[in-house]
């Protein structure tokens, strides 16, 4: 088993045309994944390698059924793209653009956990089950079948505990990036629900980063509802206060949301702690013996 | 983005919030008029810079003669205020803002913040002002109330009336502030806002709410849509290299090390400083040079890092996901050649194509370490730093 996504997800590409679609299309198909149909406002009734091109949402849920869709549109489009998706009836969506306002996600948020929509992202790598699919920009050559589960708020950070788990033969269940924007539509603590009821699934990596309290809240949940070992690493040791790291997300404003904090709350709700990026992998295979 | 106490004001001027009768001055020269238009015979004078601890540094006065405000102007127009949330240089001091002068009574807080938490616009209101929120937030909690603004209704009347309560206003006051509270709102939703702050929000002698200072920032990733505030950005207050990385689509932040840092991805360049700091080095700042890491964006991340003097090496941690990284390295290398390099540089790079692209570095003339293993990569960098 994994979660989320598997050989039988069918999925729709939402500004199917565009440059980054086009090459990270091709890359997910060449890793196995199954396209359906992409859509391109405008361009309805083309092929666009080989799949079919569609103006709506709407128009492709009705013509090749789709059950998940990634959105590659400009950020000031994403709202609107999200949104038409949800509505379409979609209930697994994965949004990769960053640079989204964060009044925009507000809504968002609200409205698809109102029509119980699965978001992911948006600013995100996206997920892979590996063996059988690739939603997302992530190189698919890193990744292993495995037993390790991993969630990040970062993305190449990302690859890197994947690469490291690789390496060391544990492989990977499956990989959500949530994504480094203030409001993600998938929390931590969503995901960790997910794989704590996955069997493939037998240690969690959880890749978080300075900003907010997702961390915290997400230790919080795994003292009381999650039975399998969580290694966590923390990136932003050494950043400075009150500005913001790459990430919109990744601010210590107020003297909230620092390195040393979240840390201190892992450790005190039992998740593993990787001291150094360097040393994801090698704590995970030592905490699953 | 954070924009001037007195833009913040014109702001609140245009949603009908009570500011007080005020005028900017960029010379000396114009401070008597301002004075007179203004009227009265006491007036508040105030640096506008971005950066909070204005008046402990001495960058607001009350002063009682139109010769004191022209000798205020004298004084800090062209120089810089040195606060406790600035650096050691200061921030330049280019405009100053002449206000009348308000009779206070008690002097209040509120603030709105998008809340991660919740995920909603949160006002946040307490009966002590003037002074760090965050130490009241401490020692005394009960006197701060948090109200998040549903999106769908807006803040409703209630709500005005509970925070209303722990803001300890009259019946009167609380009328005023039900209409405040909607406007500001509306301002916070019209400006893509991320934090609005009033502090102090007073209570004048006449019994009054009136906003005595202003301070807003505006979300990054909205500023596209927002061309009023577009205008009003003032490159002075940012950071050069900062402000300068921003046009070229990188994000960059300055930091006081020695070892410059060049990583693409945000999370994974928060790691590398971290790795440094890890085996002992220090890094001269953060730098994501974004996914795709072509030869035109690495020179313009090598300028930008070789622009301060401290970086003694250069540190470059590339996980090459889809892009090769034989074509890294080769962008790499001329990168070197079109910047002109002189420092050492040590690349790591992981990924597609990995040993290709180490090859290709390690049979250049250029000095650089080529690295497979960002452990090895680290301590080289912080053995060169030395």
């Amino acid at each position: 088993m994994s979660i989320l996504v598997d050989k039988k997800t069918r999925l729709l590409v939402q500004g199917f045309t565009g440059s980054q679609a086009t090459l990270h299309s091709e890359q997910s198909i060449e890793y196995g994944t199954n396209i359906v149909g992409g859509v391109t406002p405008g361009k309805g009734g083309q092929k666009h390698l080989d799949i079919p091109v569609f103006n709506s949402v709407h128009e492709a849920v009705e013509e090749v059924e789709p059950n998940a869709s990634i959105i590659f549109v400009p950020a000031q489009f994403c709202k609107d793209s999200i949104l038409e998706a949800a509505d379409a009836g979609i209930k697994l969506i994965i949004c990769i653009t960053e640079g989204i306002p964060t009044l925009d996600m507000l809504i968002v948020k609200k409205k698809v956990d109102e029509l119980d929509v699965t978001l992911i992202g948006p600013n995100c790598p996206g997920i892979i089950t590996p063996g059988e699919a690739k939603l997302g920009i992530m190189p698919g050559s890193i990744h292993m079948k495995g037993s390790v589960g991993i969630i990040s708020r970062s993305g190449t950070l990302t690859y890197e505990a994947v690469k490291q788990t690789s390496d060391l033969g544990l492989g990977q269940s499956t990989c959500i990036g949530i994504g480094g924007d203030p409001i993600p539509g998938t929390s931590f603590i969503d995901v960790l629900k997910m794989l704590e009821a996955d069997d493939q699934t037998k240690a969690i990596v959880m890749v978080g980063e300075i900003g907010g309290t997702a961390e915290e809240e997400a230790a919080e949940y795994i003292k009381d509802n999650v039975s399998k070992p969580v290694i966590s690493y923390i990136a932003g040791q050494t950043a400075p206060a009150g500005k913001r790291m790459g990430h919109a997300g990744a601010i210590i404003a107020g003297g909230k949301g620092t390195a040393a904090n979240k840390i201190k709350k892992l450790k005190e709700c039992g998740v593993h702690i990787a001291e150094n990026l360097l040393q994801i992998g090698t704590k995970t295979k030592e905490v699953l013996g | 983005m954070n924009l001037h106490e007195y833009q913040g004001k014109e702001l609140f001027a245009k949603f009908g919030l009570p500011v007080s009768n005020n005028a900017v001055v960029t010379s000396p020269d114009d401070v008597l008029s301002a004075c007179r238009d203004i009227g009265g015979d006491k007036w508040v004078v105030k640096a506008q810079v971005h950066a909070g601890g204005r008046g402990k540094a001495g960058g607001v006065k009350l002063v009682d003669s139109p010769e004191e405000a022209i000798e205020f102007a004298n004084h800090w127009l062209g120089n810089r205020l040195v606060t406790y949330q600035t650096d050691s240089n200061g921030q330049l001091v280019s405009s100053i803002l002449v206000e009348e002068c308000t009779d206070i009574s008690k002097e209040l807080y509120l603030s709105a913040v998008i809340d991660r938490g919740s995920q909603r616009i949160v006002f946040i209101g307490s009966s002590e002002g003037g002074v760090n929120i965050e130490e009241v937030a401490e020692k005394t909690p009960e006197k701060i109330i948090y109200e998040p603004i549903d999106p769908l209704t807006g803040p409703l009347g209630f709500q005005a009336r509970k925070i209303s309560k722990v803001l300890g206003l009259d019946n009167e006051q609380s009328k005023q502030f039900s209409k405040m509270l909607s406007q500001l709102t509306k301002l916070f939703i019209s400006y893509d806002l991320s934090l609005l702050e009033i502090n102090p929000l007073v209570i004048t002698q006449g019994g009054k709410l009136h906003c005595l200072d202003a301070k807003i920032n505006i979300d990054s990733n909205a500023i596209y849509r927002q061309p009023e505030i577009q205008a009003m950005r003032d490159l002075s207050q940012e950071d050069p290299r900062e402000a300068e990385a921003a046009k070229s689509d990188l994000s960059y932040v300055s930091l006081d090390g020695n070892i410059g840092c060049m990583v693409n991805g945000a999370g994974l360049a928060m790691g590398t400083m971290d790795t440094i700091k890890y085996f002992g080095g220090s890094p001269a700042n953060f730098l994501d040079v974004g996914g795709t890491a072509t030869q035109e964006r690495v020179s313009k991340a090598f300028k930008l890092i070789l622009a301060d003097p401290e970086v003694k090496v250069v540190l470059v941690n590339i996980f090459g996901g889809i892009v090769r990284c034989d074509l890294i390295a080769e962008g790499i290398l001329a990168a070197i050649e079109e910047v002109g390099v002189s420092i050492p540089v040590v690349v790591r790079l992981e990924g597609n194509n990995a040993d290709i692209g180490s090859d290709i570095l390690a049979k250049s003339n250029a000095a650089i370490e080529s690295l497979n293993n960002l452990e090895e990569a680290s301590k080289k960098a912080v053995e060169l730093s030395r």
